[in-house]
């Protein structure tokens, strides 16, 4: 088992015909990925990926010829939302942002139109989704990832392939990775994904990797306590980071002295949640707590 | 990106928003000139980046054309915590009864726009937060209908403004405010204090925008607005570059790909009793061209005593990351010692690359990190 995407995955690709959206599109294809469609308006009736990709105009056609239940967006921040909106529009369940640099208050409006049209939103921001040996779904590297038992939650995207990584080479496979992205406002949230690995049986340990800025950690926390029984191992990042300042992530800040790691760490810990020192020691903390 | 006071000030001015008259002066002369046209009692503000200039001597008083000319040329070149005053807001110095708090701000967990009011203005509202946070009424706008007619009356209600032309008035300017901050993609926006004057009419008297960076791609006229003194040269010089640097205080140089890795990068630096110099995303790829720049960008800073790589390679393998830093290594002329820790995809190829140029290689992060503070302290 795995949660969001898996051999089920019918995925158009959004923004296919640009540089990145067919680079990444190449990587989820030789993964093993069912990539279906390709949108891009003005393209309509093209192929893309050496003819293997039928490119349309809209994501209703995409979904209408096709059957695609999940979307994946490359394209520019200026038209993102846009994307955004049309995938949800069209019916899919799933729509995975890649994007970043999206301005935030746009996302108030699209996320209330999302959710209005019954679809989940990952990211903005977010490097996607990966459930090992069945679906990447975004932008995480594959050969580093393997099945088994953990599932991984991220706000980060080299950080969460550090961990995996570590993972990996400890003898501990995933069930499925997902970055939720760094933005302010993102569509799923620790808690969503908290709540699916909780149901997931093949799930047996989650490790939660989280940053400063917001209160989603906190969030987690809460959560865990009342509805997580599975172990859960954590890492914060951002301990040494300035308040005001915008550690690359446009959600990643301290304002007015709240959104720190200590007091997300001490949250965590207060509810059993083992959080790890170094990023490296994320692996092992997972494996003794199995 | 943050906007001075006067450039929030005439902003909120066209959205219809009640601003002292007056305007921005760079030479005393200039703020006499203003002090004429007022013909009133004027305030003189330094406008600088830094909270508490007014506790500073940023801040003054002048009776007449005369005084507003000294006080201007004794604020003006002043130096508020490490920020030269280039530029002063000449403004009426009005008098008023009372003072109240009205700001708009993102909550990231409701996912909407919030707008704050409390009658405790005059102070910051994290002070108000945390000393009496039932004084603050915050009402969600709409996602789709921005802020409505009857939540900004409740708002006005809520801090208990119940003359019926006070309570219009003050309506208005909070919705003023909103459609500012939406229309100038901001992050924030807020009026403090906003005041209440003897004949009951309100007043903005200081005002706060700061700006979403990521919205500045579409609002030229708010780029061109940018003060360079918000962001030190080797920032800028960063993010024309499509890397995103923070500096800190201290020694020793961080380069990292990934955000959140570049945060625990830091973390791992301090865990190991160093202290980092800076924050380095270099976002993706990590070619030739732009370690260059990151490195040369981490040496601009005459503190960094060593520098530490940490480089995961997912889809970038690590023997092309491996193979751009030598590279880069080979145009930057240095002594400062290099320590890399480089993971992921082909690491073994990468490490044999390294192992053939000047940098110390290290297997782990804990390894790297204790290696990087031995070679700062070598040279301390």
């Amino acid at each position: 088992m795995s949660i969001l995407v898996d051999k089920n995955t019918r995925l158009a690709v959004q923004g296919i015909t640009g540089r990145e959206g067919e680079f990444h599109t190449r990587q989820m294809i030789a993964y093993g990925t069912n990539v279906v469609a390709g949108v891009t308006p003005g393209r309509g009736g093209q192929t893309a990926i050496d003819g293997t990709v039928p490119v349309f105009n809209t994501m209703a056609e995409a979904v209408k010829q096709t059957g695609a239940n999940v979307s994946v967006i490359y394209v520019p921040a200026a038209f993102a939302p846009d994307a955004m909106r049309e995938a949800a529009a069209a019916g899919v369940a799933l729509v995975v942002c890649i994007t970043e640099g999206i301005p935030a208050n746009d996302m108030v409006a699209t996320y209330a139109f999302i959710q209005e049209c019954g679809a989940r939103l990952i990211g903005p921001n977010c490097p996607g989704l990966l459930t090992p040996a069945q679906a990447k779904v975004g932008i995480i590297p594959g050969n580093i990832a393997t099945p088994g038992p953990v599932g991984v939650v991220s706000k980060s995207g080299t950080l969460t392939y550090e961990a995996v990584d570590a993972l990996t080479r400890i003898g501990l496979g995933q069930t499925t990775i997902v970055g939720i992205g760094g933005d302010p406002i993102i569509g799923t949230s620790f808690v969503d994904v908290l709540e699916l690995f909780q149901a997931d049986p093949d799930t047996e340990a989650i490790v939660l990797i989280g940053e400063i800025g917001g209160a989603a950690e906190i969030d987690a926390a809460k959560y865990i306590q009342a509805h997580v029984t599975k172990p859960v191992v954590s890492f914060i990042a951002g301990q040494t980071a300035p308040p005001g300042k915008h550690m690359g992530h446009a959600g990643a800040i301290i304002t007015g002295g709240e959104g720190t790691a200590q007091e997300k760490i001490a949250a965590l810990e207060a509810v059993g949640v083992r959080v790890a020192r170094l990023p490296t020691d994320i692996a092992q903390l997972v494996k003794d707590s199995l | 990106m943050k906007l001075h006071e006067y450039q929030a000030r005439d902003i909120l001015a066209r959205y219809g928003v009640p601003v002292t008259g007056g305007g921005v002066a760079t030479t005393p002369a200039e703020a006499r000139a203003i002090a004429e046209q007022i013909g009133a009692r004027v305030v003189v503000k330094a406008q600088v980046f830094v909270g508490g200039r007014g506790k500073a001597g940023g801040v003054k008083l002048a009776d007449t054309p005369e005084q507003a000319e000294q006080v201007a040329a004794q604020i003006l070149g002043m130096n508020i915590k490490g920020l030269t005053v280039e530029k002063v807001l000449v403004a009426e110095a009005i008098t008023y009864e009372r003072e109240i708090y009205l700001g708009v701000i993102m909550d990231r967990a409701a996912k909407r726009i919030v707008v704050m009011a409390s009658a405790e203005g005059g102070v910051e509202i994290e002070e108000v937060a945390k000393t009496n946070p039932g004084a603050i009424v915050k009402i969600a706008a709409h996602p789709t209908l921005g802020l409505l007619d009857f939540q900004a009356r409740d708002l006005a209600y809520g801090i208990g403004l119940t003359d019926a032309r006070q309570a219009r008035q003050f309506a208005q300017i909070a919705t003023a405010l909103y459609r500012a901050y939406m229309d100038t993609d901001a992050s924030l926006a807020e009026i403090n204090p906003l005041v209440v004057r003897a004949d009951g009419s309100l007043q903005a008297l200081d005002s706060k925008i700061v700006l979403d960076d990521s919205g500045l791609f579409r609002h030229a006229d708010l780029e061109a607005m940018r003060d360079a003194s918000d962001e030190p040269e080797a920032e800028q010089r960063a993010r024309e570059a499509g890397i995103t640097y923070i500096k800190l205080d201290g020694d020793i140089g961080c380069m990292v790909n990934g955000a959140g890795l570049a945060m625990a990068t830091m973390d791992v630096v301090k865990l190991y009793g160093g202290e980092p110099a800076n924050f380095l995303d270099i976002g993706g790829g990590a070619g030739k061209e732009k370690v260059k720049t990151a490195l040369q960008i981490i040496l601009s800073d005459p503190n960094v005593k060593a520098v530490m790589f940490n480089i995961f390679g997912g889809i970038t393998r690590v023997d092309e990351v491996a193979k751009g830093i030598v590279a880069a290594l080979e145009e930057v002329n240095t002594d400062v010692p290099m320590i890399a820790r480089l993971v992921g995809t082909n690491e073994a190829e990468g490490r044999r690359i390294l192992a053939e140029s000047a940098l110390i290689p290290a297997a782990t992060l804990a390894e790297a990190a204790e290696k990087a503070v031995a070679a700062a302290r070598a040279r301390a």
